[in-house]
């Protein structure tokens, strides 16, 4: 077949997107983006299923995407609402207020 | 097709640069949205529709939402981008930029194995739905009872004069 992809220029992509994302989850102090890179990070393992996956051409990877999918979804709805809740007390999106969290 | 796969990760890596060094919440936001539109470009490329669907639906559509509607319901103003940029100074980079790297490398390093080609053929929504009602019927099952629980969990804690 003409048209072929490497696998590796597939993983080498979900890695670079993994690592951005990872970036973000250490440098930022604004909470709703570390929850985005959070995001990202989940997306690019996600990225990586379906790379396999059309490699071996298999509808498993497929499956452990929807998967990665529901457990986004899930995730975000609980972060989101510990933020509005943390918005709440302390008025404030910056992480670094939590270390006076008390019970 | 081979052209497309490529377009899409550059505008997937661009934007998700974009997302993270954004200091405009909305705007990192739209970045986002189009980083996961690009990703399900080549998920479309790599022969998975129904995955690309999902992610245009759930992800681009439901999740980042979702995301919209709390930074509306928190009324981040201008004051959170001048914040955002006190934030962000140029070295607090460095540190987190060279691990990164240096991860990278070991990704790339243990991928250099030798060339494996992936010859697109498209999986289709009937496989998929085939295993999922298969084998996987009782993950299935488990990811209705981890979305129960989320809903329920988002409930309680979003709710008002809950302290």
């Amino acid at each position: 077949m003409m048209e072929s992809i490497p696998l590796e220029h597939g993983m080498i992509v979900a890695g670079i997107l993994f690592c951005l994302g990872l970036i973000g989850v250490m440098t930022r102090r604004n909470v709703i983006f570390i929850l985005m890179s959070l995001e990202i990070m989940l997306n690019a393992g996600g990225l990586a299923f379906i790379v396999a996956a059309a490699r071996w051409q298999h509808a498993d990877g497929q499956i452990m995407f929807l998967m990665i999918l529901t457990l986004a979804a899930a995730e975000v709805a609980v972060g989101l609402g510990l933020i509005i809740q943390m918005f709440r007390r302390h008025h404030t999106v910056d992480i670094s207020v939590l270390n006076q969290m008390k019970g | 097709m081979i052209l497309l796969f490529y377009l899409a990760s550059v505008i997937a890596i661009v934007s998700t640069v974009a997302v993270i060094v954004q200091s405009n919440i909305v705007h990192a936001l739209i970045y986002l949205i189009l980083s996961l539109l690009s990703v399900a470009v080549m998920f479309f490329t790599l022969g998975a529709p129904f995955a690309a669907m999902l992610e245009a639906i759930v992800y681009a559509g439901a999740i980042m939402v979702l995301f919209l509607f709390v930074i509306m319901m928190l009324n981040l103003g201008p004051a959170t981008k001048e914040q955002e940029r006190r934030w962000l100074p140029g070295s607090i980079w460095v540190l987190p930029a060279i691990l990164a790297a240096l991860l990278l490398l070991q990704l790339v390093s243990v991928l250099a194995g030798g060339p494996v080609e992936i010859a697109p053929v498209e999986v289709g929504v009937r496989e998929v739905s085939v295993l999922l009602f298969g084998p996987y019927l009782l993950a299935v099952e488990l990811a209705s009872l981890l979305l129960l629980a989320a809903l329920v969990g988002a409930y309680h804690l979003a709710k008002k004069g809950n302290r």
